[in-house]
């Protein structure tokens, strides 16, 4: 029998601001690298706790210091985290980030170093991360329609089986989302070249498709003043090659499928921005799987659906990152990795209906509690998207 | 059983998807836009995920998958043999 999403529904955290989350994370977060020491001492102190340690933070400008920012600050406004600690050298920028998390509602301190030591930070930090703790334990998950939850993909270590089977299953099931009213997100905005004319004619007007040509030659501009080859090496990667991948077009026409056949682009994202509505939105974004799941995160993207072939193993510490392989020779060699086995599609044992419901209803157990693979094994990749040196 | 898959009926490649594939097997291909099958002799041993011609293609030609451009011929390739980076480049970059 096929799902009903019309009556279906999910057990989540209710936030401050109304919306959902399906994690309640109580996280650590240094606004920069040389804090990474006392945050992570703060996640031993106080079990319950995610220290969400990255190298960057300090002398950086611009464009790509309000990257930072916009990432660090939506990471701690995600609905998937109760609370937060941050933790920064200096008072300024830690209360920056600070006052960007608390406009969601959600309780959050920030600690600066200078003038106080590790040790001092240290104690003050534990002490308020223990409350928490306390009051992050005590809230109760409630129902919410399943229209409340949003959704991001992006696949990775693609091969040919990706474009046949794990890619269109996301396809389906985004497909599905649309209508319920979703909000959904895709990117990789190196990963459509090839396909890029086909996305331009799924946008819902010439606005939105001037903004995604836009982020889609702002990134090529980038790639051209910097190659030294035809990049076939890095696109497609090592691992999309040895799975019998070509050429990055090749590559780029899988992944689209990813959108599936009826949602429209009803709008363009800049690198970690929040969507102001439903609908189905471009990312600009890398493509390599860390960042770009962590800038989902950013965007406040709550569910995360990663097809592989080869057995990309990514997770992310706050967004429950859910497999779907179709390869099976992955799935023989790699199983612990995949929550979704859709290798059935291509020896037509399953349907794309079914293959689609099947990664809708993983998606629902996730929201409602379910671990993922790569939450069970401990994968917490937070990668942070640099776009030029530091001052 | 299905050896290999193919996109849409004009694509010029299709993707194995079985393990094992060795010059000189017998394969059946499904064409998925159109739900049809269609059945090769290999020419090549054939790794899982990878392509194979299924119509020959010569140096300069365009390859067609899903129905649209994945890059140009370099070295020709016979029906049936494995298609990769060996005969095949990106237009980009």
């Amino acid at each position: 029998m096929s799902l009903d999403l019309n009556n279906a529904t999910f057990r989540g955290y209710r936030r401050e601001n109304g919306r959902m989350g399906v994690r309640n994370h109580v996280i650590i977060l240094p606004i920069d690298d040389i804090s990474n020491a006392a945050a992570e001492a703060v996640g031993n102190n106080i079990k319950g706790t995610m220290a969400l340690p990255h190298p960057y933070g300090r002398l950086q400008f611009g464009a790509d210091l309000d990257l930072h920012f916009r990432t660090l600050i939506g990471t701690g406004a995600n609905p998937n985290v109760a609370a937060v600690v941050v933790i920064g050298i200096e008072e300024g920028w830690t209360q920056k980030v600070v006052e960007g998390i608390a406009r969601t509602g959600k309780p959050v301190t920030g600690f600066g170093i200078e003038l106080h030591g590790d040790h001092d930070t240290i104690m003050r930090a534990s002490k308020a991360a223990k409350e928490y703790v306390h009051w992050a334990t005590e809230l109760q998950r409630q129902e919410a329609p399943v229209k409340e939850l949003w959704v991001s993909t992006k696949c990775g270590e693609s091969d040919t089986t990706s474009g046949c089977g794990s890619n269109p299953t996301v396809g389906n099931a985004f497909d599905k989302l649309y209508e319920q009213g979703n909000t959904l997100l895709f990117g990789e905005t190196s990963e459509v070249t090839g396909g890029e004319h086909l996305i331009a004619e799924r946008c819902r007007n010439d606005e939105v498709r001037d903004q995604f040509m836009f982020m889609f030659n702002r990134y090529q501009e980038m790639i051209e003043r910097h190659k030294t080859s035809d990049l076939s090496d890095s696109q497609p990667t090592k691992g999309n090659i040895a799975g019998g991948l070509t050429t990055i077009e090749e590559k780029a026409l899988g992944n689209i499928t990813k959108i599936g056949k009826k949602c429209v682009v009803d709008g363009v994202l800049d690198k970690a921005e929040e969507p102001t509505g439903p609908g189905l939105w471009f990312m600009d974004s890398s493509s390599a799987a860390a960042e770009m799941v962590t800038l989902c995160g950013a965007a406040g993207y709550a569910v995360h659906l990663f097809p592989t072939g080869q057995g990309n193993i990514i997770g992310n510490p706050i967004v429950p990152v859910i497999k779907i392989c179709a390869n099976p020779r992955t799935i023989r060699t790699m199983s612990e990795h995949v929550d979704v086995d859709v290798s059935g599609l291509l020896s037509r044992e399953m349907s794309p209906d079914e293959a689609g419901d099947a990664l809708l209803e993983m998606t629902l157990r996730t929201a409602n509690g379910r671990n993922t693979a790569a939450e069970a094994l401990g994968h917490n990749e937070f990668v942070l998207t640099r776009l030029y040196e530091s001052a | 059983m299905i050896h290999f898959v193919v996109h849409d009926e004009n694509d010029s490649v299709g993707v194995v998807v079985v393990e094992g594939v060795k010059a000189g097997d017998e394969m059946t291909g499904w064409i998925m836009d159109q739900d049809k099958e269609v059945a090769f002799k290999a020419a090549s041993d054939i790794p899982i995920g990878h392509k194979l011609a299924i119509c020959p293609l010569a140096e300069g030609d365009t390859v067609i998958k899903y129905g649209v451009d994945i890059g140009r011929v370099v070295a020709d390739i016979g029906t049936g043999e494995h298609a990769h980076v060996h005969n095949i480049k990106t237009k980009r970059w």
